[in-house]
């Protein structure tokens, strides 16, 4: 039962992986006994599952996710929200209003309109239905402040860190409020823009170099530095 | 330049641009190269010039075409005005929409289609210059860009032809040769799977020649998978590189 890889090794769509008693993980298939790799990425192997880290991938809606979307359409009772994945998320009027919603009492532009940015968890989805949206938990509902960044949705938890190292390190260094979406959309919250604009270049640094180690340091190290650089043409 | 030259090969067995009979064109690929399609390459084979560009997988417009179990693949294949010599409406010939379809069947067999039901992917492939096996170097190049959208697939499809000129058979035809020869076969295989996804002959092949004209064109299809493979990896090795530094 030989495997055909490296640990951490980039392969491409195709590549054979293993061959005999192995399981498909991640962005794996397996066709008769063979392991084949379907995008591109670092393979791993977890015991007898294979895995690939995807580098490149899309957003695929899962129930319990938080995602933050736009308002891209008012219907009759509901908004369509684009939440940056291949189906277009529903949220109802009665969700949002949390009380039943009367077309003649309600305008429901009044409440959310066409481009607003909406924090949501998904609450339910699968192959026949589009997913349906929720706001009905703190934290959640329109956004107001902020700005918005985003990377690709694979390099999400390479933000958040080990046990969240990364993300309360970005946090405490900026003093931001920082939402991740799941969907790659992450909305990032400050006392001043200057501060929001840190936060947002550590973020994008994270999706530049979201495959190599000792990534918290460096950030760390930058965010210091750069806040130091700052604080000095300030005084100037 | 639109004559017939009187030979193809001449004695040394050397083709009009010097090239042995089972020699490629130089090839050159990029993948990632348009900032607003999901995924994109560019190909160059001898002195064709191909964009390939893809979107998705998303909604389906107009929504009635949208499949309940399965995701749609579209591909646009289009050639530029200003790609041959005598200027080409930009209106889609028969031909054009012919090669759309061809290009369609020959990328699908490796997506998985019914992971994402009811989207739809469009694959957009514009040639910007061309020089006989236009077809080939699209697949090739679509399939590279499907890869670098993200989109799950079973293997790349690569896709060379080979054909028959002045008698002997050759790979990897040019337009003089595709024109004046006798026969064109273009193949499109994913290697890993050993699973031919496009075979189309043009012109008139004994048995032998024919199977003679495929294997060379899949010998050349490994040549330009192997390529394929490194263009991939070079892209996001660079990334890495540039860090390490």
């Amino acid at each position: 039962m030989p495997t055909f890889f490296e640990k951490k090794q980039l392969v491409t769509p195709g590549e054979l992986l293993a061959e005999g008693d192995y399981l498909a993980g991640d962005n794996t298939y397996a066709e008769g006994n063979k392991i084949y790799a379907s995008r591109i990425g670092l393979v791993d192997s977890d015991n007898k599952k294979i895995n690939i880290v995807a580098l490149r991938a899309f957003y695929v809606p899962k129930v319990g996710d938080i995602v933050i979307g736009t308002v891209v359409e008012i219907g009759f009772n509901g908004w369509t929200i684009d939440i940056k994945a291949p189906y277009e998320a529903l949220l109802r009027a009665s969700d949002v209003l949390s009380r039943p919603f009367k077309p003649q009492n309600d305008e429901l532009s009044q409440v959310l309109n066409i481009g607003d940015l909406i924090v949501a968890k998904i609450a339910s989805y699968d192959r026949a239905h589009d997913p349906q949206l929720t706001v009905g938990e703190p934290g959640l509902g329109k956004i107001t402040r902020g700005q918005i960044t985003k990377v690709t949705p694979t390099k999400i938890p390479r933000v958040i860190g080990r046990k969240g190292s990364m993300i309360s390190m970005i946090k405490q260094e900026t003093g931001c409020q920082i939402i991740l979406g799941l969907n790659g959309v992450i909305l990032v919250t400050g006392k001043n823009p200057e501060d929001e604009e840190l936060a947002m270049m550590a973020i994008q640094k994270i999706e530049e170099e979201s495959h190599t180690s000792g990534l918290t340091d460096r950030i760390t190290h930058l965010l210091k530095e750069e806040k130091a650089k700052r604080e000095e043409s300030k005084n100037e | 330049m639109n004559e017939k030259p009187e030979k193809l090969i001449d004695k040394k067995g050397s083709r009009l641009d010097g090239r042995k009979a089972d020699e490629l064109r130089p090839v050159k690929i990029e993948v990632g190269v348009l900032s607003n399609a999901d995924g994109s390459a560019y190909i160059e084979q001898g002195k064709n010039k191909i964009l390939a560009a893809v979107f998705g997988p998303r909604e389906m417009h107009p929504k009635h075409l949208a499949l309940p179990d399965r995701m749609v693949l579209r591909c646009r294949y289009h050639m530029a005005p200003f790609s041959v010599q005598e200027r080409k409406s930009p209106a889609p010939s028969r031909r054009e929409v012919e090669l759309s379809k061809v290009i369609r069947e020959a990328l699908e067999p490796s997506l998985f289609v019914d992971l994402y039901p009811r989207t739809g992917v469009d694959v957009f492939v514009e040639v910007l210059q061309a020089d006989g096996g236009t077809r080939c170097a699209s697949i090739t190049a679509a399939s590279l860009a499907i890869a670098d959208a993200g989109i799950p697939m079973r293997d790349l499809v690569v896709a060379c032809a080979a054909g028959k000129v002045d008698g002997t058979v050759v790979l990897d035809l040019m337009d003089t040769e595709d024109k004046a020869g006798v026969a064109d076969v273009p193949v499109a295989f994913m290697p890993n799977l050993n699973a031919v996804t496009l075979l189309q002959m043009d012109g008139i092949l004994t048995p032998e020649e024919f199977e003679n004209a495929v294997n060379m064109a899949m010998e050349g299809c490994k040549k330009i998978y192997a390529l394929q493979k490194e263009v991939l990896k070079t892209k996001y090795m660079s990334i890495k590189e540039e860090v390490e530094e």
